[in-house]
């Protein structure tokens, strides 16, 4: 099997992820494209192990798993603290640093 | 090479999805979907272990965690379309499209040579040739990892914690407070009237029946009341009116040494 593919989904995945965290102003929606935008590398990095032939790529997934894994679990905690003090999880409410 | 053709589309069009739905719940579904889609891409590149670690973590235990805090935070909170910024998403679709083009273009034009297949590296197996590597090679940054997934843990009960700035009502304090309301406002003291009682039925959506035959509110719960779920109380009371006709309750009862007053040893086709 070819990696062109692979990578060009992997690409295309990580593309639509960038715009997501760029466009959503929901706070867990822009999480949710991060994680998206996690999981198209770890698409490239699977793939590329296979392509050298050894499973450093896959170490290398699994690691992101779980470093994205504790990152979830701390960010989910800090949205749901600003919620519970602001009442609203829009990512455009926190402006209180706003010149 | 199959199964990838019949699954890129997909997962292109789930991704395209979270971009543009409102609710956050569908996105999080989708997302489901994408990940779902990738463990898939991992089995079909020799990648067993992963494709199972995706599910179980990634889409299992990570996805469920959205879940619950979208739960927590709000269901309908959904995005407003109003824009904060003058023409950002137009710009930031403009420079997606843009780095998405440069990224596909870059690396079709990139050739890496020959594919080496993992046939050999998964020799004995993918799980034990990921545990050499796992525990030789990379140890420290195993170990690395498991003090971050501690700290995280103890930084999620941190951040959650709530400090309490009320006393905390006790039992007796509870008992107390009923009786004062009771005296005060007349609030029934006892527990909820079980729903079904005096009815056909003892389901959670038939309402307990009053002595006259109407429905008591306070036995069905107010959710099934507000969406309008709950049965018709006078269609369960029809049999109380045909049986009270029928033992002539309307005070024209005699020979009847009855104890109970309503007569339901009689049979429904004796005369009055």
């Amino acid at each position: 099997m070819s990696e062109t593919p692979f990578i060009v989904l992997s690409a295309i995945l990580f593309t639509i992820g960038c715009v997501g965290v760029l466009t959503r102003r929901n706070a867990i929606v822009v999480f949710m494209c991060v994680e998206l935008m996690l999981n198209a590398s770890n698409l490239a990095l699977i793939t590329f192990a296979r392509v050298h032939g050894n499973l450093d790529g896959q170490v290398a997934a699994f690691f992101v798993m779980v470093v994205a894994a504790a990152e979830v679990v701390v960010g989910l905690a800090i949205i749901m603290t600003i919620f519970r003090t602001r009442r609203s999880a829009s990512v455009d409410d926190a402006s209180l640093l706003k010149y | 090479m199959i199964g990838f053709w019949l699954l890129a589309p997909v997962m292109v069009a789930a991704a395209l999805g979270i971009l543009f739905t409102r609710k956050a719940v569908h996105a999080a579904l989708l997302l489901a979907v994408v990940m779902i889609g990738l463990a898939v891409m991992y089995a079909l590149q020799d990648a067993p272990f992963l494709f199972a670690v995706q599910i179980i973590v990634y889409t299992g235990a990570i996805l469920m965690l959205f879940l619950f805090v979208l739960m927590l935070v709000g269901v309908d909170a959904s995005d407003s379309v109003v824009e904060t910024i003058k023409g950002q998403r137009l710009m930031a679709t403009v420079v997606g499209l843009l780095f998405g083009a440069v990224l596909v273009v870059g690396v079709a034009q990139v050739t890496v040579g020959a594919v080496t297949g993992l046939d050999e590296a998964n020799a004995e197996g993918n799980v034990p040739a990921l545990a050499q590597l796992l525990f030789s090679t990379y140890v420290f940054a195993f170990e690395a990892t498991s003090a971050l997934l501690i700290t995280a843990a103890i930084g999620a009960m941190v951040l959650a914690h709530r400090e309490r700035l009320t006393p905390k009502v006790g039992q007796a304090e509870r008992a107390a407070q009923r009786m004062r309301d009771y005296v005060d406002h007349g609030k029934h003291l006892g527990p909820l009237p079980s729903p079904g009682v005096y009815a056909r039925h003892n389901a959670v959506d038939t309402p307990a029946l009053l002595p006259d035959g109407t429905a008591a509110e306070t036995s069905v719960s107010r959710t099934l009341t507000a969406r309008g779920t709950v049965r018709s109380a006078p269609a369960l009371a029809d049999d109380v009116t045909v049986l009270s006709r029928q033992i002539g309750h309307d005070g024209r009862r005699d020979g009847e040494s009855g104890t109970t007053g309503n007569g339901r040893d009689r049979e429904p086709g004796d005369q009055a």
